[in-house]
């Protein structure tokens, strides 16, 4: 492989697409019949994932299935994804692309870490991964919608921040909490009932598995914890010690509290 | 008519080695060195912010000697030619035998193409995993490569470095702590001066990590450990 010299950016991600790699598909032609299958996405999607304010930072958490038209496609599906020392992205939307835009992201910010060697601000951050669900956009129309969900540490402000996209590439802050994917909506609604200002890690832990249950009830595309095969939501903590993943024996002690009670109140 | 002149190639390439050279001893010189837990960089650089040691994937570090514009250029292409090979491959499919390789074609082709040569000496250092042996290349200004043991040295007084640090250094096991004070006390030599931690850059390929080895030691950390006893 050649060393290249005529680009003078500091963003991968800009690099790789003057390069024409992942050129987006052609749009359908208007003359051609939309196949019958298409309200039944043969693809991977179906996800709740769900970002948490608390004191020290920002809390991240994701079911674990992937969902294929009616079949379950794989359980232990990574939805949080690591993407520096303090930020990480949650995905839903069509697990290919999905997957392919969280590992191009954490790879945009390395890239720009080696090359200016200073790591992005916060924002920086969150607006450069606008660009890239913008650059999305094309797919989108296809059906292949990727919508992430960006959690980060403000080493400035010194607290954690939330984002949230659109299919355009609009992207918005969140204040509180806010929950991403088929089971977003009944994630929300739970964290809406629990949320309070001031949430230590631990409540904020409690709160978020509570709203993935409730999703994973709600939701078809949804998996809750499986107890059988002991697998549990994924979850990272974003502080100013950096990000790290909640231990799995942590998180499973914490469901099966949370069913037990849920079991006492029926 | 003016007279076409002929310069035999001998001639030719002998001034441009001549002149490429003449750069390079201008700048200050770097020294690379195997240790018990990695590769340590030390280089003689008072700036705090240009960098001339520079991480370049996850066990691979880069550093460059002579004209600061054409090894910052090499740095960056070279960062882009990593990242995107450990993104359409492996991460681990990113050596620094292949950068190495591709440095060494693009200076060559600029020394016999070009004008004017580059001015830089470049390093290209990995650290092995699992118990497999360092590599350290050095890519001098004509593209030649060479694939060091123990100890690489590059800039204005590598000559005088090397012959310091091979009676010196003895063996890949030495520590941090003794390798650091070793590349000092030989920068200080051939400078003929007291080099602080100020006056120095220095990091390290860290075996004992995971992921991302490279790491800066900053200026509070080697003080530290250039004290203790």
């Amino acid at each position: 492989m050649p060393l290249f010299f005529d680009e003078n950016g500091s963003s991968f991600y800009d690099f790789l697409m003057s390069r024409g790699a992942a050129a987006p598909p052609p749009p359908p032609r208007a003359d051609v019949p939309v196949p019958a299958h298409a309200g039944v996405p043969l693809f991977s999607h179906g996800t709740t994932v769900l970002a948490i304010r608390f004191q020290g930072g920002v809390l991240m958490a994701g079911d674990r299935q992937a969902t294929e038209g009616f079949q379950v496609s794989g359980r232990r599906l990574e939805k949080v994804f690591k993407t520096d020392s303090y930020s990480a992205v949650a995905i839903a939307g069509a697990a290919g692309p999905a997957i392919e835009l969280a590992r191009l992201f954490q790879i945009e910010l390395e890239h720009y870490e080696k090359l200016e060697g200073d790591v992005l601000s916060c924002e920086g951050k969150a607006n450069k991964l606008a660009q890239m669900v913008r650059g999305n956009l094309p797919m989108a129309f296809q059906g292949l919608v990727v919508i992430p969900l960006f959690g980060g540490y403000d080493l400035k402000r010194r607290e954690g921040r939330i984002f949230k996209y659109d299919v355009t590439g609009g992207r918005y802050e969140e204040t509180e909490y806010h929950a991403t994917g088929s089971g977003g909506k009944d994630a929300r609604d739970t964290m809406k009932q629990l949320y309070r200002r001031g949430l230590t890690e631990a409540q904020a832990l409690r709160i978020a598995l509570e709203a993935l249950y409730d999703a994973s009830e709600e939701d078809v595309g949804t998996g809750g914890p499986d107890l059988v095969r002991g697998i549990y939501p994924t979850v990272k903590v974003i502080t100013d010690a950096g990000i790290r993943d909640l231990d799995e024996r942590q998180i499973g002690d914490s469901c099966r509290a949370l069913i037990d009670d849920r079991r006492e109140r029926t | 008519m003016a007279l076409p002149y002929y310069v035999s190639p001998e001639q030719m390439m002998a001034d441009k080695a001549e002149y490429a050279k003449k750069g390079i001893a201008k700048g200050r010189s770097i020294v690379a060195m195997e240790f018990a837990e990695g590769v340590l960089l030390v280089a003689d650089n008072p700036s705090a912010s240009l960098h001339k040691i520079s991480e370049m994937y996850d066990r691979i570090a880069f550093s460059g000697a002579g004209k600061y514009n054409e090894f910052e250029m090499l740095r960056k292409a070279g960062i882009r030619h990593a990242d995107l090979k450990g993104y359409t491959y492996s991460r681990e499919d990113v050596t620094a035998k292949s950068l190495a390789n591709a440095y060494s074609q693009t200076i060559g082709s600029v020394f016999s193409v070009e004008p004017k040569p580059l001015e830089v000496e470049l390093l290209v250092v990995e650290v092995g995993q699992d118990e497999k042996p360092n590599e350290l290349y050095r890519i001098s200004f004509d593209g030649s490569i060479i694939d060091e043991r123990g100890v690489a040295v590059i800039g204005g007084k590598s000559e005088a470095l090397m012959t310091f640090l091979k009676s010196r250094w003895t063996a890949p096991t030495i520590s941090l702590r003794e390798a650091l004070k070793l590349s000092v006390e030989a920068l200080e030599t051939v400078t003929n001066q007291k080099l602080g931690p100020e006056a120095l850059e220095v990091a390290v390929l860290d075996r004992t990590r995971a992921g991302r080895i490279f790491r800066r030691i900053t200026s509070g950390e080697m003080r530290a450990l250039l004290n203790s006893p």
